[in-house]
């Protein structure tokens, strides 16, 4: 069993991610640089916080032609697990393997804090970790992660149960004050906060802890 | 669309003194040169950059203006 840590140039939470798997909950992880084509033995895959590629044109915009991510999107399809957080959350929108885009904060100031959220785990069999409305804290650190989509697009997001995470007080303008979201059949999950900043209880809550201890099933 | 960057240049353009500002959006201009074997074919490759690298359709409008360098430098 092990998870795999893609790894961009500009990256900033690989070794987080790596510290709350391997370091807080004991799960073996393997950095994925950008250039890598072989994720034989992951068992989910994880697209970390950062600034891939220097977010050039649009976060995620670039990232998005990386070779590690073929394999990611044929390994999604697969049914693997796949999540990304903050900036990985961008970049799987760009992909398209997420609908809805990241845009600039509304009051367009880069929002570093702990911020309150509740969980609908719905369709994501790796979120049952939770219970449905359970508040949870994880901290954010963005300047572009109000969710927009159109609103058909969000309408059948509702309908499918696919918004997992959504803020109590919605800090970016957020449509329907959406902090996280899965696809369709919920093996890919993406969320602007970091759970992985919430494992380890020398810096705060460990309320990431089983999100990314359910990651592996 | 709301456009946070737009309506905070917008204010700013008031404070200046400039009050007829009614709308302001802000956006990019991207520069390049493409060598094509004619204007068509020159055209549908800006198009495919345009639509699926350089802007994002799901938050992004763009337009597309083609000039023809090599004419100007002969």
């Amino acid at each position: 069993m092990a998870l795999g840590v893609v790894v961009f140039p500009g990256s900033n939470c690989d070794r987080d991610v790596q510290w709350a798997a391997e370091g807080c909950l004991g799960i073996q992880t393997r950095f994925l640089w950008h250039e890598e084509r072989d994720l034989s033995g992951l068992d989910a895959v994880v697209i970390p916080g950062g600034f891939s590629y220097g977010d050039y044109l649009r976060c995620g915009a670039i990232a998005r032609f990386a070779p590690v991510l073929q394999e990611v999107a044929q390994f999604a399809e697969r049914g693997g697990r796949v999540l990304g957080i903050c900036n990985g959350f961008q970049v799987l929108t760009e992909m398209g393997l997420l609908p809805g885009a990241l845009t600039r904060n509304h009051k367009l100031h880069f929002l570093c804090e702990p911020t309150e959220l509740t969980v609908e785990p719905g369709g994501c069999s790796w979120l049952q970790g939770y219970s449905s409305g359970e508040v949870v804290t994880f901290p954010i650190a963005h300047g572009e992660g109000r969710y927009q989509v159109d609103h058909d697009t969000l309408k059948s997001l509702e309908d499918g149960g696919q918004v997992a995470f959504r803020y109590c007080r919605n800090p970016n303008g957020s449509v329907a004050d959406v902090a996280g979201l899965t696809n369709r059949s919920g093996n890919v999950l993406g969320l602007m906060p970091h759970p992985e900043r919430a494992c380890d209880a020398a810096t705060g809550g460990v309320d990431g802890r089983r999100l990314l201890a359910s990651l592996l099933g | 669309m709301l456009d946070p960057a737009g309506e905070a240049t917008r204010a700013a353009a008031a404070r200046l003194g400039v009050d007829g500002v009614t709308k302001l959006r802000i956006g990019k201009a991207v520069d390049l040169e493409i060598e094509a074997a004619d204007a068509a074919s020159a055209r549908q490759q800006l198009e495919l950059l345009s639509d699926r690298l350089l802007a994002n359709p799901v938050i992004e409008n763009w337009t597309l203006e083609l000039q023809d360098t090599a004419a100007q430098e002969a």
